[in-house]
């Protein structure tokens, strides 16, 4: 078992430090489609790191008997089943979100957060340290996804997590929403505005230029 | 990693013991959660019944609610009286139309809502608000643009007015067909008239527009803008069904006063 020092640098490590949304921009898809709310944000959020967490377990489990050849498609696999099962849960318990994130649950098996993980990190370390992995990517996939669920959700229609904050103006208030948040290209800008804040503050993630 | 996994032998034993494992894994929780899920999909229906009649409010238990002011019926769809020879409670309406002994099928020209064959059988929904009779909830469905539409249509014990339509299944584009779950076009069909002095069937998806002077616009509603097919499919879904083949008979009846009175 690893020391602590290691433990925190792979489970927090995702998440300021190599974020896999704004340092490798992997998985901006699913950041586009489902930061309108921010509760089904969150339910992606959820979902995305079980997801991760587990395939990088039992992928890492299994990585010693894994044939080169067909690593991939057993990765695929592994993946995919976890990610109907979670489907079918939350199906069963959270019917009304599961209905409005319909194909994005089934969209995390072509998540490149998932795949990249169980490629690059737990095909060649111990299944411990290879879950914590996985919670760490969901941990900064869900960090980038909750601000900018939270930024169109607030000025988008004037409310976080569905409570009003800001009134909105046709319904007698104040606040006149910005349409442009609700369409998923503002994400786009937001996620380079993240990125932009982020680089500022660790200008190590700035790459070479060419 | 040995080189040993690289035979065939082993790249074989691993990928089937994998799948194995993984079916296994997968069919279980689709078994087990089966049952979590069909209540929630029921629940959902309900939701769906008490929208379409404007009877839910904000925060408000669907189900219990359902229970409390919603009486299912079974329908005979040819003859419009009700069929007491079945639950409602087990009856599958989206299953019957594969069912020959209580299906029809439809003529081509007959079918404009494209189902193909239609149940003999269909529940329908008797609201009651304050202990009255307040609406009478219909399902329908028929084809969009790119898959079929579902949903209900709300009317008044009168036979005639809307009080209420929602779809809540369909594959329509969104910001363009889908719009025909935008709340403000919901409500413009509230209290426009299915049926003219006649009986006749009068209601009108309006391409372009109901004008605001024109005398038959209690009758019309605006069509949506950028989605012709699909507002052409809920024309005819409303058309087919409101006819003779849909729930026609039995809304006249209605109309003749048999819910009403006994």
């Amino acid at each position: 078992m690893a020391d602590t020092k290691e433990v925190k640098k792979v489970l927090f490590g995702p998440v300021f430090a190599n974020n896999p949304i704004a340092l490798q921009v992997l998985g901006v898809c699913s950041a586009l489609a489902v930061t309108s709310k921010m509760d089904k944000a969150l339910v992606m959020c959820i979902a995305l790191t079980a997801v991760c967490a587990f395939s990088n377990l039992f992928i890492s489990i299994i990585r010693n008997h894994i044939p080169s050849s067909v690593r991939i498609i057993v990765q695929m696999t592994i993946i995919a089943s976890l990610v109907i099962v979670v489907d079918s849960i939350l199906k069963a318990y959270a019917y009304t979100l599961a209905k409005e994130l319909s194909v994005f649950v089934g969209l995390i098996i072509t998540n490149c957060i998932v795949m990249g993980r169980a490629e690059a990190y737990a095909m060649k370390s111990p299944p411990m340290m290879s879950f914590l992995d996985g919670i760490g990517n969901g941990l900064g996939y869900s960090v980038v996804l909750m601000t900018v669920a939270f930024i169109r959700e607030l000025f988008g229609s004037g409310t976080v997590f569905g409570i009003e904050v800001l009134k909105l103006a046709s319904e007698g208030g104040w606040y006149q929403p910005m349409g442009l948040l609700l369409m998923p290209p503002s994400a786009f800008f937001i996620i380079g505005l993240f990125i932009w804040v982020l680089r500022a503050y660790r200008p190590e993630q700035v790459e070479a230029k060419d | 990693m040995s080189s040993s996994n690289e035979t065939i032998t082993k790249t074989l034993t691993v990928v089937i013991s994998l799948c194995l494992v993984c079916a296994v894994i997968v069919s279980s929780a689709a078994v087990m959660l089966k049952p979590a899920q069909k209540i929630n999909k029921a629940a959902d229906m309900q939701r769906n019944i008490l929208l379409a009649a404007g009877l839910l409010s904000e925060g408000e238990n669907a189900a219990a609610k359902f229970k409390e002011v919603v009486d299912v019926k079974l329908l005979d769809l040819n003859t419009g009286k009700f069929a007491t020879d079945r639950k409602a409670a087990d009856f599958d309406y989206r299953a019957a139309p594969r069912d020959k002994e209580i299906s029809i099928a439809l003529d081509a020209k007959d079918d404009i809502v494209k189902i193909k064959r239609r149940s003999n059988i269909a529940p329908v929904y008797l609201a009651k608000d304050n202990g009255k009779l307040s609406s009478v909830i219909l399902p329908v469905y028929g084809a969009g643009l790119w898959g079929p539409m579902y949903g209900f249509i709300a009317i008044d014990p009168d036979a005639t007015t809307v009080k209420g339509i929602k779809f809540y299944e369909h594959k329509e584009t969104p910001g363009l067909g889908a719009e025909i779950e935008n709340p403000k076009w919901v409500a413009s069909w509230v209290g426009k008239k299915l049926f003219n002095d006649k009986g006749e069937i009068a209601i009108t998806v309006q391409k372009g527009g109901v004008t605001a002077n024109d005398p038959q616009k209690m009758y019309k509603v605006d069509g949506l803008s950028g989605a012709t097919l699909t507002s052409n499919g809920v024309q005819f879904i409303f058309t087919f069904w409101l006819g003779e083949q849909g729930f026609g008979p039995f809304l006249q009846s209605v109309r003749n006063g048999e819910l009403t009175h006994g």
